[in-house]
This record gives structure tokens, sequence and C-alpha cells, in this order.
């Protein structure tokens, strides 16, 4: 039988360690060795940890997308479990992403929520979207259903991103200057490396809690069907409708 | 010995389209629903918004929320009587090619939607229109009510074909269905509000690409999709 | 034209529902025109396997073919061969008897659907009633028209869910030569009957929680042996 290290938790002590050590390092950076900006002081710093949210949710939400394209074709619960798992972390990680964009506005403009950002509208939309991810799975009750249907709205959520960036930005008047328009661009060169340090700290802080979900659900999988086969088919409480993936336990 | 043979996809599209529009002319429904939402809303936003005349933007806002949202009882209805009568598993035991099924639906889709949307234009600028649109402006309005209409049956369907196997359809359709219209709704009500305002104007070229762009892409994703949400 | 291939085969069909199993390796072959009756309560899998022979349901694992045709690969070819009366009449209640069938008929490609349409309506007892709108119909009469639905394209192999239930004795007689063994097709039929099954059968599955625990020739069977099944 596969162990759950194989299956999921390769290398999950190395990223655990890893993602430490950069966020720590970004922390540093961003707070003691990036200058601080002319405009907007002190708060801009939260731009260290808004966009690299940013960034990682939708990069999350991709790969959702892309481990649901290969649910479709394999039928493999792992990759059911991938996308869910990208999808349920992305989902978060927007929350995350969304609230440090209000500090933001609230810093800098003195109100909690602005329109005039198209980006910071875009997520929002976005996050309405994909908040619908759990009812839908909760919703149905039959696994291989649920799977099937979960994939298929990963998929569709998936493209709707970038048509829904592109709507949004059309849409917005073209009067605000943002410094987040042209991140890693226009950034001097000591912003970018505590930039670019906070945003590798936080795709690895991704991908660390995305492969400790995995592999927590899969062990409390096989546990559960140790149980089962020593205690009888009375143990498991499987009528109970859960919107997670049925681990396949091989 | 069988006589038959597997009819072709525009052939089933058709017998199926013509039974949905059988169906909801015997026991119209879904259009009558729709209509009376239609007409209910712009007296509800005459008194919530105070006005007895909007142009421009509001009025662009104020009529295709409201078409968007009786737009939902469209889709929520599109595959109930499937649902509830077994008519998806009549259409499944058939050899027909199952994308047939998504052409018909959406077409059926498009049609009520269409229907709905030129009812709730001119009832609109009856009841709360400002500016009183030319020749040429009706003429742009009939070109978004039909691209946008075709991107909401799109986008419907797909979203009737997912919620309908799930224990809450009304609130999966409503939830689902918003979020991903947004760009839709964007492009459309920017593209109406020239179209509505004193003085006049003319379509924005860019709203119309990015109608059609919605178009397409849902399409294809539907097109694509589709047989993942039929089969069991 | 006849071929010599087998009706059904079923070959460690497994249909799961997560980790439940609604059929458990079932394995099974059934000439052409025999009638293979199927027992066991409810929940043992009786609607499933037929389900699952129809194309409405993908089986999980194993193989099963109906007419030489693969399920999983041929799916198309085997939807024009057989005809399924289930628990539903999947007919639309707005819509009349007439109508319905030509939906179906449309649907299956069948050529002269109006007179083929017309001489079912007839065999079922249905033609003075065939423009009304099917939600006035009883259940007698629905299931009726079901069963005109299920064989409108004449299909080689019949799966039939409990066909005679709602039917009076003077319609089951009328619908016989459509359904019954006269009709000279292969049939699968889900039964509760133990004695009136056993004697249409020349091969009987009897089902426990998706498992066969009996499948014997209908000589060999007897109906203490199907009763055993319900215990």
């Amino acid at each position: 039988m596969s162990t759950t290290k194989n299956l999921y938790g390769r290398r999950l002590p190395g990223y655990a360690i890893a993602t430490a050590v950069v966020l720590t390092a970004a922390i540093g950076l961003a707070f003691f060795f990036a200058p601080i900006e002319a405009d907007q002081g002190f708060s801009q710093k939260i731009f260290y940890i808004h966009v690299p949210l940013a960034i990682v949710t939708l990069g999350g939400f991709i790969f959702g997308g892309i481990f649901g394209i290969k649910y479709l074709r394999s039928g493999e619960s792992r990759d059911d479990l991938r996308s869910y798992t990208a999808i349920h972390q992305g989902v978060i990680f927007c929350i995350g992403a969304l609230i440090t964009g209000c500090i933001w506005a609230k810093a800098s403009w003195g109100q909690w929520w602005v329109w005039d950002e198209p980006t910071l509208v875009s997520f929002l939309i976005i996050f309405l979207l994909y908040t619908t991810y759990q009812p839908l799975r909760f919703s149905i009750e039959d696994p291989e259903r649920q799977a099937r249907y979960a994939a298929v709205f990963a998929v569709v959520a998936g493209v709707f991103v970038p048509v829904n960036f592109i709507a949004v930005r059309l849409a917005a008047p073209l009067i605000h200057p943002r410094v987040f328009s042209n991140s890693g661009d226009s950034l001097p060169g000591d912003m970018r490396i505590a930039f670019y340090t906070a945003l590798i700290g936080t795709a690895l802080l991704f991908i660390t809690i995305c492969k400790y979900e995995m592999s927590s659900k899969h062990s409390r999988a096989q546990l559960a069907a140790l149980r089962r086969s020593i205690g009888g088919e009375s143990d498991e409480p499987n009528a109970a409708r859960r919107a997670a993936p049925r681990v396949a336990v091989r | 010995m069988s006589t038959a043979r597997p009819p072709s996809t525009l052939s089933a599209a058709r017998t199926v389209l013509y039974k949905e529009l059988t169906l909801e002319r015997r026991a119209p429904q879904t259009l009558t629903a729709m209509a009376l939402f239609c007409a209910s809303a712009f007296v509800i936003f005459h008194f919530a918004l105070a006005r007895n005349e909007v142009e421009g933007a509001l009025a662009a806002g104020v009529l295709w929320v409201t078409l968007t949202l009786a737009a939902l009882l469209g889709i929520g209805r599109s595959f109930v009587a499937d649902r509830e009568e077994g008519g998806l598993d009549g259409f499944l035991l058939a050899p027909a090619p199952r994308i047939s099924l998504l052409f018909a639906k959406a077409a059926a889709l498009l049609i009520f939607l269409l229907i709905i949307g030129f009812f709730a234009a001119l009832l609109f600028s009856v009841m709360l229109l400002g500016p009183t649109p030319d020749g040429a402006q009706w003429a742009s309005l009939a070109l978004l009510i039909l691209l946008a209409d075709l991107g909401i049956a799109l986008v419907g369907t797909l979203v009737a074909g997912i919620a309908i196997q799930t224990r809450a359809r009304d609130l999966i359709t409503s939830i689902l269905a918003l979020p991903l219209l947004i760009p839709l709704l964007i492009a459309v009500t920017k593209a109406s509000e020239p179209l509505l305002s004193v003085g006049g104007g003319t379509l924005a070229w860019r709203w119309l690409a990015l109608l059609g762009l919605y178009d397409l892409i849902f399409g294809l994703l539907a097109y694509a999709l589709f047989d993942y949400l039929i089969e069991d | 034209m006849t071929n010599t291939e087998p009706a059904v085969v079923c070959s460690g069909l497994v249909r799961s529902y997560g980790e439940r199993r609604a059929l458990d390796g079932i394995d099974l072959t059934l000439e052409q025109g025999q009638t293979l009756v199927v027992f066991g309560p409810n929940g043992a899998g009786k609607t499933t396997l037929l389900r699952v022979l129809s194309t409405l349901l993908r089986p999980s694992a194993g193989d099963a073919s109906v007419l030489g045709s693969d399920l999983r690969k041929e799916g198309w070819k085997v939807r024009s061969q057989i005809g399924f009366l289930g628990h539903q009449s999947l007919c639309f209640g707005d819509l009349t008897a007439r109508e319905n069938l030509r939906y179906h008929a449309k649907l299956h490609g069948i050529e002269n659907a109006a007179a083929r349409v017309e001489a079912v309506l007839e065999q079922a007892g249905l033609s003075g009633r065939g423009d009304e709108r099917v939600f006035g119909y009883s259940r007698g009469m629905l299931q009726r028209l079901a069963i005109c639905r299920a064989v409108l394209h004449q299909p080689q192999v019949l799966l039939l869910d409990e066909p005679r239930s709602n039917l009076d004795p003077a319609a089951i007689e009328q619908v016989e030569p459509l359904i019954g063994a006269a009709s000279g097709r292969t049939r699968v039929v889900a039964s509760h009957d133990p004695a009136g099954g056993l004697a249409e059968a020349d091969l009987v599955l009897g089902l426990r929680n998706g498992a066969a625990v009996l499948l014997e020739r209908a000589a060999q069977a007897t109906t203490e042996q199907i009763r055993e099944l319900y215990r």
C-alpha cells in the first residue's frame, strides 16, 4: 500500500523548513531592508504581503483548474484531491489578499474599500465565484459525481479568471496611479529583492499547507480503512455528507 | 429487427428544441414568470431610486440587472421538467449525440431570453427610460440584447446542467451564475450607457469585442465540458 | 440477420457509490431469445444492474456487453438495440401520448415514425386516448405508455424493471406480445414474484447486497431458493 509519505507527503519536511526560512527572510527584508516609499509611508509595506498573496491565490486557482482537467481525463481521485486542496487553500489565501487589500486601501486612501482598484475588484468577484465550490460539492452526495462536477467547476472558474480581469480592467477609470500596476517592473532594486523573496516565501507556504492538508486527509482515510477492516462495517460514518473528496486508500 | 439509425446532432437538437418549446407553449410558466418579474422590478426600481426617469449608466444598470435576475428564473427551470419526469433518462437512452442536448437547451433558453429581452426593453422605455433612443440606437440595443442573451444562455445552460444534479438546485444556480455573468454585465452595461443617454451616443467596439469573446469562450467551455455533466 | 453471439455478457461487473458496492462482481451470460429474471430484496442491485446494462450508468469496474457491443466503448450502438422500462415513464406530462412517442421515435431515428407510433399505441390499447395529455393518465395507462416507449424502436433486448406493476390482468394480457416471452426478444426482467418470475425465466439471478448469491438455469431453481433471498 502506498504510504501517505509517498503519495502526498514527499519532501514535506523540506518544504516546511524552506518556507519558514524564506518567509523569515522576507519579513526581515521587507521591514528592515527595503526603503520606505515616498508617497505612502510605512503602510506601503503591506504591499509585500498583499501582492504575493494575490499572485499565489491566482496560481492556486489555476492549478485547481489544471488538476480538474486531469481528473476529468483520468478519473483518479488523487487528481480530485489535488484540485480540491488547491482551490480550498486558494480561497483562504484570497481572503487574506482581500483583507490586506482593504488594509492597504484604508492606509492609502482612508477608505476600507475602493472601486477604482481593478485588481482588488477582480479578486472580489473571483472570491464570490470560488466560495461556491464548497457548497457545490456539499450538495452532491454521490462521491464520483461530486468529484466530476467539482472538476467541471474548477475548469470553468479557471478560464473565468482571465476573462474577468480583462473585463474589470477595461471598465476601470484610468485616473488613479497605483504602485501595484507595475509590481516588479518599476520597483527599485531593494524593493524588488524584498518583493520576490516574499513571493517565493508565500508560494512555498501555499505548497506546504496543501501538501500537509492532502497528507493529513490521506492518513485519516488510511486509519479509517484499517479501523473498518478490524472493527467491521459499522464503524465509519460514511453516510455523512461531505464536501471534501473521498481519498482513495491504495 | 430495428429499422432505426442514430439521428444526426442537428436532427436530435431540433427534436429536443421542439419539445422544449411545445412544453412551454402548453404550460407557459417560465415566460410568464420572467415577464412579470421584469414589470415588478421596474416598479420596485421606481420607488427604490425615487425617480420617474432614469438615463445613461443608471438606466443601463436598471435594465440589465432586471434582465439578468429574470434570466435566473429561466435558467433555474431549464432542466427541471427533465429531472422531475425522467426526461433526461429518456434522452440518454436514445442513440442521439449527447451534445445535441446542450444545443437544444441553450437554444431554448436563448429564445426565451430574447423574447423577454425585447419585451423588457420596450416596457422599460415606456415606464422608466427618460431619453428616447433613435432608430440606430434601438438597432444597437437589439444587437446587444442578442449577444448578451447568447452569453447568458450558454453560461445558464452550463450552470443549470451542474445545478440540476445537486440537492440545492435554486441556490446553486444563483450563486454560480451571477459571478460568472459579471464580465458579461460589465460589457453590456458599459455598451448600453451611451445608447440610453440624453444626447445619444453610439456603440463602442471594445464592448462588442468583449461580449463576443465572452460568448466564444463560454460556448467552447460548454461544448467541451457538457458530456462530463450528462454521462453517469 | 441474426448472429449467434450472446445477448448479454457480464464479467466481474462492479458499480460502486463511494465505498458502497451496488453491484459487486456480476458474471453472467445470456443467450439471445432467452429471459433472465433477477430477484432480490429492495436495494439488492436489481435496478442498478438494469440501469448499467441500459448505459444509463457506467460500470465502475469489470466488463459488460450487449449483442457484442461493449457498454463503455460502443454505448451508442447498445442504445439502439435495447429497450428500457424503469420506474418512471420517461414521458412528459404536458405532452400527449402521441407527441411523447413521436419525440422518442425521432430521438431513435426511426423511419416512418408516425406509422410506428400508431402501431404500438394500437397494440397497447391506448389509441383512443392518444391525444390526451399524459398527466391525466392513470398509473396503469402510464405503464402501458412506458412500455410503448420501450419497444418503439423494436429493440433486440428488453430491460424491464417490474414491468407488470400497476397493470391489471387485462392490461397484462394486452402488453404480453410487446414485452412478454411471446415477443421473442431477449429479456432481462427484475421481478418480485417468485412463482410468476420463475415460470417465464430461462435463467435466474438472485442478488443480495449487490452480490450474485444465486445463478441457475430456471429448470434447476426452485421458488424456495428465491424466497430465501428475501429473508
